[in-house]
């Protein structure tokens, strides 16, 4: 039986998964095996469970929060090549509005797939140039000029992606927006803390929605 | 510590980049492929990848600032590969200092064994595993459901996906605004505020010259400017002791 668009978008991306987990686990296995170091269990369970206590449940998040965002077949890809939140999803909701298509249909599924395959190449080359150039590129990366420039590569997106949003949908921007400034300001430390506050903060914006939608507030 | 620029860890790591790419390349041709059969013209198909490209470049090159970092410990090879797949360096960082500090007592600028290297490659590569086998096996039977929530009303699922964008968006917004710390000094960046301030004009006021002038091209490259020119200033500014 021939498979819908969909159901071949799973498959060939579980295979392509599958692989890369292979192939990532794989790289320590095979330095391991090489050199004959093997880490101690005594020295990995610590280090293992002080970082999994916290990775684990965000990035499991991760998945529920941004899979939706993304559609099936740039999800497949965005796991595998990383970056999320300031490369692929981000690329994927330019690539939309550009168009100005509706995000979660078919169409916004495969422009968000060329959005994210696109930038996942350009990503991958540069970093990949850049591992192989590091000696000559540290001092032009590293210089004081450009510092400022690479520190706020966060507001520079963030600014120019949230004010077409926020001004799109005020109404359901406000009550997350005052959260996250509020816990932000007051909350020491609390700059450590984005990649746990997005799901809070998508939680927050989707029960603020699923409000005024219901009482015709928004439409 | 030479195994880590020796010639068998950049085959390694050469062959993972190769998948890496490889498998962004068969989706990028496939879902072309699919874009020209739902009616998509070339040059709508062309202008996303090429605005796609231009967008990632900046971002890229921030993440080369991490790659100096980790390949201190790793190696430029190692450290790539961390960086440029499943992970970023706001995870990779904390997993190693967890390892290198927290087990081992020791610092990331120190001269480190095999052994504390290795294990640290390890609790990494483990410790974000999860959407690699959560996607495999839920993603279809998640998506069903989210798909039948966007079935059911249409206008519900418009508000839905810009809830989950504002969702992530409120975050960002709130950490730019998060107090920094710098050499034991904490201080409110507001360089971050000036940068943000600017992208958002930037973008608004590129949204106007689009609309006056009929400049259509400019739809896809207004982010990558916005932010590029924001950054810009976030050099001006620094110059002058803005911090």
């Amino acid at each position: 039986m021939e498979r819908n668009y969909q159901d071949q978008l799973h498959y060939e991306g579980r295979i392509w998964m599958l692989g890369a987990l292979g192939l990532f686990i794989s790289a320590p296995l095979l330095i391991s095996a090489i050199t004959g170091v093997w880490p101690s269990l005594s020295h990995f369970l610590p280090g293992f469970f002080a970082t999994a206590i916290i990775f684990w449940p965000v990035t499991t998040i991760e998945v529920f929060t941004f899979t939706p965002m993304l559609g099936t077949g740039s999800s497949y890809l965005a796991f595998v090549t990383g970056n999320l939140t300031s490369l692929k999803v981000p690329a994927a909701l330019n690539a939309q509005d550009a168009l100005g298509i509706e995000k979660g249909t078919e169409e916004g599924d495969v422009i968000s797939t060329i959005a994210v395959a696109s930038s996942s190449i350009i990503t991958t080359v540069i970093i990949l140039v850049g591992a192989l150039l590091i000696i000559p590129l540290t001092p032009v990366l590293e210089s004081e000029a450009l510092k400022p420039a690479f520190d706020n590569i966060i507001p520079a997106l963030f600014g120019a992606l949230g004010i077409v949003y926020i001004m799109k949908r005020v109404m359901v921007a406000i009550v997350p927006l005052i959260f996250m400034v509020i816990f932000f300001l007051l909350v020491p430390g609390s700059g450590g803390y984005v990649g746990i506050m997005v799901p809070v903060g998508v939680g927050l914006s989707l029960v603020s929605a699923r409000i005024l939608y219901k009482k015709g507030m928004i439409k | 510590m030479a195994f880590l620029n020796s010639w068998w860890v950049y085959l390694i790591i050469g062959v993972i980049f190769f998948y890496v790419i490889l498998q962004s390349v068969i989706f990028l041709l496939k879902a072309r492929k699919k874009a020209f059969s739902m009616g998509f013209t070339k040059e709508q198909i062309n202008k996303t990848i090429t605005s796609s490209v231009v967008f990632s470049i900046a971002p890229s090159f921030a993440i080369l600032i991490g790659l100096i970092a980790l390949s201190k410990v790793f190696g430029p090879m190692i450290a790539g590969m961390r960086l440029g797949t499943l992970g970023a360096v706001t995870y990779e960082l904390p997993a190693a200092i967890n390892v290198i500090n927290g087990v081992f007592n020791m610092n990331i600028g120190d001269t480190l064994t095999p052994e504390i290297v290795i294990t640290a490659l390890w609790v990494m590569t483990l410790g974000c595993i999860p959407p690699l086998l959560i996607i495999p096996f839920f993603f279809k039977k998640y998506s069903k459901r989210i798909n039948a929530v966007k079935e059911k009303d249409n206008s519900w699922n418009q508000i839905m996906m810009d809830a989950l964008f504002l969702g992530m968006i409120s975050a960002f917004v709130g950490y730019i605004l998060a107090p920094k710390t710098v050499d034991n000094e904490t201080y409110f960046s507001i360089l971050g505020v000036i940068v943000f301030l600017t992208s958002a004009i930037l973008i608004i006021v590129f949204g106007l010259l689009m609309k006056k002038f009929k400049w259509e091209w400019l739809k896809n490259y207004a982010l990558p400017l916005s932010m590029v020119g924001a950054m810009a200033i976030a050099i001006l500014f620094a110059s002058m002791g803005v911090r």
